[in-house]
């Protein structure tokens, strides 16, 4: 799975909770919070998302990883990876 | 407290199964339209019930829906409908002066369900439980969730009476009026029960869910037939303001809250006990300063249940024997029992009447249970009586609360 692949996979995600929000022009190097109407409630959105759809686990502590798009790829990479997740 | 503070009624917004503003539903109250469905209940089947459609999108975000509850959706709704019937200027408003009080019969069930179901899909491991759990099912949370939705700032919760929430909620709402808690109030009741289970269940298995063919016939209080209680959704909220600050911004005033009573049976969890009834509404026409004779109709709580009609009748006889021209009727026939919304509903239908002199009736009566008899029951066709002047709204719940609130007329000049 490439970066790019789980971008999308958080902007899905991003569409489910937050569906009010155009998420045509989301720059990944942003922050998600400076750009889209996203407060701590939906991050948690995200979280429990991940963990639904893909087994993924994202430790409170590493909740910061999940800032932009950027980061939630690099952060997200390896444990995509680790589930064995083919792109 | 200054009990002599006059507080009136000046807007109303309203989602019944069978309006979803006040003009649709008293037409459909008057043509003798009902509006009850089957709808699917998890575990339980096809369920007849009273399910509102109004366009929640009209007042709230997508995300709000995703995040919020029904029952938030609804009293969302029906306050910014009553806001604009009202004709105040929301906007200049100090939101710090405006209070909330809603009546509910019950609040969490629904969420609380769903969250089960939806950890059930995952062998009831708990880390897949929704963190909006919390500030889903919290009791104030349809009063909550109106404060966030119109940037309301001052005090916000709801009141949990069973089924006389929707009076309990208005009495609420008047007595904070007086004290001077706030300058304006959204006050009423509000109801999402038919999305949970448990309370299908729970009347089903007490003997007390109606059943019948065709689902407009199923609630059927005062019928020889009725086998008891239709479950509905639906919300009615009313602006309330002291009579001056009404006055003094030329508000149209809908009604004067004349006077009110809520005691309690302390009897039996859930049959209701006449002589208390009986006693609640004295008790409002004493504080009213009425006798029963002035009471022009006395809208009852009956949900159609074998007994419990039986029980209202004998209340009712008790008080309104001796009153030929008091009329008394009932609107869950056309729209079930919406719960904490019960009460809030059946008297905004009514409150038109002092402007048309018409009382609505209760449908569904092919046979009159000679049990449930009384000679000023308007059946099945509206009954024209020239002038109302006041309104005794009856509504009783579980754990033996009763409330009736008296609804006058607005004279000027008494």
């Amino acid at each position: 799975m490439t970066k790019d692949d789980i971008k999308q996979i958080v902007l899905d995600i991003i569409a489910e909770i937050a569906p009010d929000e155009d998420l045509s022009d989301v720059k990944p190097e942003v922050r998600l919070r400076d750009q889209l109407e996203l407060d701590s409630m939906d991050f948690l959105d995200i979280v429990m998302e991940l963990r639904k759809q893909y087994g993924i686990e994202v430790p409170e502590a590493d909740y910061p990883e999940l800032a932009s798009l950027d980061s939630c790829a690099n952060y997200l990479e390896p444990k995509f990876a680790a589930l064995g997740t083919k792109a | 407290m200054d009990t002599s503070t006059r507080i009136v009624i000046t807007g109303i917004g309203l989602t019944a199964p069978n309006g979803n503003t006040l003009a649709e539903y008293r037409k459909n109250l008057l043509d003798g339209v009902a509006r009850v469905q089957n709808i699917e209940v998890r575990h339980m089947g096809q369920m007849h019930a009273g399910v509102c459609d109004f366009d929640p999108l009209k007042y709230q975000k997508r995300k709000e829906l995703r995040n919020g509850t029904r029952v938030g959706s609804v009293s969302i709704y029906c306050a910014r409908e009553a806001v604009n019937d009202c004709g105040i200027d929301f906007e200049a408003l100090d939101k710090s002066r405006i209070g909330v009080y809603l009546g509910v019969t019950e609040h969490g069930n629904v969420e609380t369900e769903n969250e089960i179901h939806n950890i059930s899909q995952f062998n009831y491991d708990t880390k897949f439980w929704t963190h909006h759990h919390n500030p889903r099912t919290v009791a104030n949370n349809p009063a909550g969730e109106v404060t966030m939705n119109m940037g309301i700032t001052g005090p916000h919760y709801t009141i949990g009476a069973a089924c006389a929430a929707g009076n309990a909620g208005l009495i609420q709402a008047a007595q904070m009026l007086m004290l001077g808690d706030c300058d304006f109030a959204l006050a009423g009741g509000v109801s999402e029960s038919i999305h949970t289970f448990g309370i299908f269940a729970g009347f089903k298995n007490q003997g007390a869910l109606a059943h019948h063919e065709d689902p407009n016939q199923a609630s059927r209080p005062f019928d020889q037939d009725r086998n008891g209680i239709v479950v509905s959704e639906g919300g009615c909220i009313y602006t309330l303001e002291r009579l001056e600050d009404a006055q003094a911004r030329g508000a149209n005033i809908i009604g004067e809250l004349a006077g009110w009573c809520i005691n309690s049976d302390a009897t039996d969890a859930v049959l209701p006990n006449p002589e208390r009834q009986a006693q609640c509404m004295n008790m409002a026409l004493k504080r009213a300063g009425m006798r029963p004779q002035d009471i022009g109709i006395v809208s009852t709580h009956a949900t159609a249940t074998p007994q419990g009609d039986i029980q209202e009748i004998k209340a009712v006889r008790e008080v309104f024997s001796d009153c030929p021209n008091t009329w008394v009727n009932n609107t869950k026939s056309y729209i079930g029992h919406a719960m904490g919304a019960a009460g809030a509903l059946e008297l905004a239908g009514n409150l038109p009447s002092f402007e048309d002199g018409i009382v609505h009736p209760t449908i569904n009566v092919d046979n009159l249970d000679p049990a449930c008899e009384f000679p000023t029951l308007v059946l099945n066709k509206p009954k024209s009586v020239g002038r109302v002047d006041s309104i005794l709204n009856n509504s009783f719940g579980m754990l033996g609360i009763n409330s009736a609130l008296i609804i006058k007329r607005y004279e000027p000049n008494t």
